[in-house]
């Protein structure tokens, strides 16, 4: 799927990886916090090639990644409260009320106060999104990953998505990686685009040099036309 | 004929791999249920789970298959006018055979394919990969409390068994076609000895691990659709059933 990916992320910034549906974003996701291995080739995180960790210093390195999943893949038998207190109890020496108090604090940073007993099957999809968000933020990481945060809701919630990873972005000042395909809206939140196509990274800039491209790729992307170098039918 | 022998290479090297595979996550979750910290209240959860959730059919399927031996073993005893031995006969049957092996049916039945489906389904919906990214072991959260709970719930479930299916055979026995009470108590005392049980209790323990070790394995590699859910639901039920007979084969032949 992924024929020769080289791609640098700025620590600090938001940076969108775009390309049609089945074209390999999340799998390019998964190989950032080793969750899949590539066949060949390298991921460095501050110049340490995670494939190469032993299980220990992986989990080790993994604690330092937040990931939102598409569907949130939030643990449908803990309410929202547990689902976000769960990797404080797990991997934290925290009490319970200090535990408590910081997922209070996650839920109304994201819209859900007053909704942590409920569980998962109980919320709507922008709901689990914002709990899957809150989750993945609990522990502060310094990477959070993002796969496809906004697919399946609609345009209003989507950019109230866009927005909420742009507040949170701001307020912890995490690296942020987004995987998605709904532009333009993740232009605005955006502080590079890389657009992945036939297995590459086709190009990679900050946003407004990409939008700008004259590349044909990321113009057929952009337009959404059928014909061009992105081979769809 | 050259294609035949690629198919049946191929066949077997997969079976390999797919057996070695199995075996590695069996020593990992085993390896990691006594590794601190231990993890008590889902100990207890899948305590409940596997052993009081499957008391009802396990005392069902109990009393019924002692009351089968009942009237099976008087109508076979009564060939050599050995009705008297029937105590004896239930008993010994119950506590070296159908109590562990029935029992673990049940449970394989009632539990490991809810087991086997719930994995599946948080494989699924990436829920075991966003344990995978919390930096939480899902083989030490999710398998190994539900090996130490099959551990510690089994061999309960099947004490409970023989002793209802020993009721059972009583009440037919006794009760109905008129063996001494008295006989029946006494054949089973002098019959019954310390190995008799051990070894129930030792098919038990073991019968245990085989089902949480499939199901769970079943699960947790179960293709992430629906149609692999319940693929992985139905191979996981049958392969317990068939690993529960041949280690209980084996066993049998090394205990007796």
């Amino acid at each position: 799927m992924l024929k020769g990916v080289n791609l640098d992320f700025t620590t600090g910034k938001i940076t969108t990886i775009v390309g049609t549906s089945g074209c390999g974003k999340t799998v390019l996701l998964k190989h950032l916090n080793a969750l899949l291995l590539p066949d060949r080739g390298e991921v460095l995180v501050e110049n340490v090639d995670i494939t190469k960790l032993g299980q220990k210093e992986l989990y080790k390195m993994r604690g330092r990644f937040g990931v939102l999943f598409q569907a949130a893949a939030l643990l449908d038998s803990m309410t929202i409260s547990d689902n976000i207190a769960f990797p404080l109890r797990e991997k934290t020496q925290m009490s319970e009320s200090q535990i408590r108090k910081k997922v209070e604090e996650r839920l109304d940073q994201v819209g859900l106060e007053n909704m942590g007993y409920k569980y998962p099957a109980e919320l709507s999809g922008g709901m689990k999104k914002r709990a899957g968000l809150a989750r993945a933020l609990i522990m502060d990481p310094e990477i959070v990953l993002f796969d496809e945060p906004t697919t399946g809701l609609d345009p209003v919630l989507a950019t109230g998505i866009h927005q909420l990873i742009a507040r949170t972005q701001e307020a912890f000042g995490f690296t942020g990686v987004v995987v998605s395909h709904t532009i333009p809206q993740v232009f605005e939140i955006s502080d590079y685009i890389a657009i992945l196509a036939n297995g590459v990274i086709e190009e990679a800039k900050p946003t407004k040099e990409f939008q700008a491209s004259q590349n044909p790729v990321v113009q057929q992307f952009i337009k959404g036309t059928i014909e061009g170098p992105i081979q769809v039918l | 004929m050259l294609s035949l022998l690629t198919h049946i290479g191929r066949f077997t090297l997969r079976q390999l791999s797919e057996m070695g595979r199995m075996f590695l996550f069996l020593l990992s979750a085993f390896t990691l249920a006594f590794r601190p910290p231990a993890k008590i209240r889902l100990i207890i959860h899948h305590i409940k789970t596997i052993g009081v959730d499957s008391l009802s059919v396990v005392l069902l399927s109990g009393f019924f298959t002692g009351m089968v031996m009942g009237f099976q073993g008087y109508y076979s005893l009564r060939k050599f006018n050995a009705e008297s031995w029937l105590g004896s006969a239930a008993a010994l049957g119950l506590l070296r055979e159908l109590g562990p092996v029935l029992s673990a049916f049940m449970v394989t039945g009632r539990t490991g394919s809810a087991m086997a489906a719930e994995l599946g389904t948080m494989r699924a919906t990436e829920q075991i990969d966003a344990l995978y990214s919390m930096a939480i072991n899902p083989i030490k959260y999710l398998v190994s409390p539900r090996i130490i709970a099959s551990l510690i719930a089994m061999p309960l479930l099947t004490a409970i068994f023989d002793v209802v299916g020993i009721y059972g055979a009583y009440l037919v026995g006794v009760g109905l076609l008129g063996v001494s009470s008295g006989s029946y108590f006494s054949g089973m005392e002098n019959s019954v000895v310390f190995n008799d049980v051990y070894s129930g209790y030792m098919k038990s323990l073991s019968f245990g691990l085989i089902i949480t070790w499939v199901c769970c394995y079943k699960g947790f590699h179960a293709p992430p659709r629906a149609t692999g859910v319940s693929q992985a639901t139905t191979e996981s039920v049958v392969l317990s059933f068939v690993l529960i007979l041949v280690w209980d084969y084996f066993l049998t032949s090394v205990m007796l």
